[in-house]
């Protein structure tokens, strides 16, 4: 007799794949946009840092990348954190789908 | 051959927890279950056994510790009672729906409030529907013996599911009783090598415990846990039958005591089925056909089962040690539940006692008995549920 579905589950909800999780693309779940304005960036890297879901990209020379919107759920950390150039900000929020 | 000692119920218990060595124990002291802990992190000191005993600030901590330990693939056990258990209450849920096979002696107390230290069901109830398996002890053999067939039930690869073993509080867990130890060598040998599944220290394999689930799969992953616990009786009388070729001791699902022939039976749980025997041997010697069902596996509830031990009695008495305020007993839920599926229903009643250990006296259980000599004549039932051993 073929299984179930529910039957084939991994017992416990253990996930037994490493690093699955990119599988679950929660960038949907964004209402505020973070826009990087290149021309302000200083390359401190403060919004790699404080970005709690590594969606900051940096590039192979270790430069500032764009924004990773498959995983950016628009908390605003980065633009917050962001200190700018002269008092203009590098990261601004803007309303999704404006 | 064991060794036949004068122990209490705590005592015991700690000696089944030596002589199984669990890898990790995280625990919180709570009366009356705080000498079973004592007793034990005195085998630890003493180098009696090799387990790591984590000292944390609460029960919610003692669980989580274990959780995590039992994640990392060990053998954990842990101890509580009362609002020990009742701070566990959310990590409990955690323990069982991600099927760590944690045992927990539970030295049965009261819940606040009231403050009460004494001994009832209330706290085994409370966690009835956490999904852990519940197993009750009459006894200090009982409970040895339970905790000894708990580990091999949450073990067992079809099942991995904490199991709580419950005792009664002081009236077991602090009374000295004659008890049959198992030797060292044979409970080793009975309980096995811990085989651990999908291990977090296994690090060349890495996994995630505790993902999200939404709307999509958590209905799915419930119903797996529901199909689990129907597999726990099986495995529950397979263990139970490999134990009583080691001590002769037998255990079943319930324990059922001159209710073959009998036309009325009382239903009861834990210390006071043995008063309850008592007083039905001098009822039996005046003719009176009534006998007794003892639950033993309280979780999953053996429905069928029960049911067909009960489907020849005129009347039932369902003594619940514990109260759900504004409903039934739970032990009467379960017992309705069960004689539901029976063609001719019996007439039931269901009786509060021994709340905060109140005794439960012989006056009581005979008390309990003419009232079903009355209502298996008639079949009214006069009220369903009613308090007993109350001062008025
Ligand atoms: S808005 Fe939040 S999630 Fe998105 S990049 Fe900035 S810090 Fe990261
Ligand atoms: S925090 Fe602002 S300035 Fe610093 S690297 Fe990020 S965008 Fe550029």
């Amino acid at each position: 007799m073929s299984k179930k579905y529910w039957e084939t589950l991994p017992q416990g909800s253990v996930v037994l794949e490493a690093g699955s999780s990119a599988k679950f693309k929660t960038g949907g779940w964004r209402s505020m946009r973070p826009k990087w304005i290149e021309e302000n960036c200083i390359q401190c890297m403060f919004c790699w840092m404080y970005c709690p879901d590594m969606s900051v990209k940096v590039t192979a020379e270790g430069k500032r990348a764009e924004f990773d919107y498959d995983y950016c759920k628009g908390c605003g950390i980065c633009a917050l954190e962001c200190p700018g150039k002269k008092g203009n900000k590098a990261i601004v929020m803007e309303e999704e789908g404006k | 051959m064991g060794k036949i000692v004068a122990v209490t119920g705590n005592e015991a218990c700690a000696q089944a927890l030596k002589q199984i060595n669990p890898d990790v124990c995280a625990a919180y002291p709570i009366t009356p279950a705080t000498d079973l802990m004592q007793r034990f992190s005195g085998f630890v000191n003493d180098g009696k056994v090799d387990t790591e005993l984590v000292l944390v600030e609460s029960e919610h901590s003692a669980m989580s510790a274990c959780i995590g330990a039992a994640a990392a693939g060990g053998r954990v056990a842990t101890a509580t009672s009362s609002q020990g258990l009742a701070l566990m209450w959310e990590m409990l849920y955690i323990a069982a729906g991600t099927r760590l096979p944690i045992v927990m002696p539970l030295v049965n107390r009261a819940l606040s409030a009231p403050l009460n230290i004494h001994g009832d069901h209330s706290d085994g109830m409370g966690a009835r529907d956490t999904g852990w398996i519940q197993f009750y002890s009459e006894n200090a053999q009982e409970a040895y013996d339970n905790t000894i067939q708990a580990f091999r039930v949450a073990e067992h690869l079809d099942i991995r599911l904490p199991v709580i073993v419950c005792m009664d509080g002081f009236i077991v867990s602090h009374s000295i009783e004659r008890v049959e130890y198992i030797d060292d060598a044979d409970v080793k040998k009975f309980v096995g090598k811990f085989v651990a599944v999908n291990p977090l220290l296994d690090i060349d394999n890495p996994k995630s415990y505790g993902p999200l689930i939404l709307t999509d799969l958590y209905h799915e992953y419930k119903r797996a846990q529901h199909e689990v616990m129907t597999r726990v009786p099986k495995v529950v009388l397979e263990v139970a039958a490999e134990f009583e070729k080691m001590t002769g001791r037998r255990y079943g699902l319930f324990e059922t005591y001159r209710l073959e022939d009998a036309e009325m039976a009382v239903v009861v749980m834990s210390s006071a089925a043995g008063t309850t025997k008592d007083i039905i041997d001098q009822y039996r010697d005046r003719g009176v056909k009534i006998g007794l069902l003892k639950p033993r596996m309280f979780r999953p509830f053996p429905f069928a089962e029960i049911a067909n031990a009960l489907k020849h009695v005129k009347a039932i008495a369902v003594l619940d040690r514990a109260d759900s305020f504004g409903g039934m007993g739970p032990l009467y839920s379960e017992i309705a539940g069960a004689v539901m599926q029976m063609d001719t229903k019996p007439a039931m009643i269901n009786k509060i006692f021994g709340l905060g250990g109140r005794d439960y006296l012989p006056d009581q259980a005979e008390h309990v008995i003419d009232e079903l000599i009355t209502l298996a004549k008639t079949g009214k039932v006069q009220a369903v549920k009613e308090y007993i051993g109350v001062r008025e």
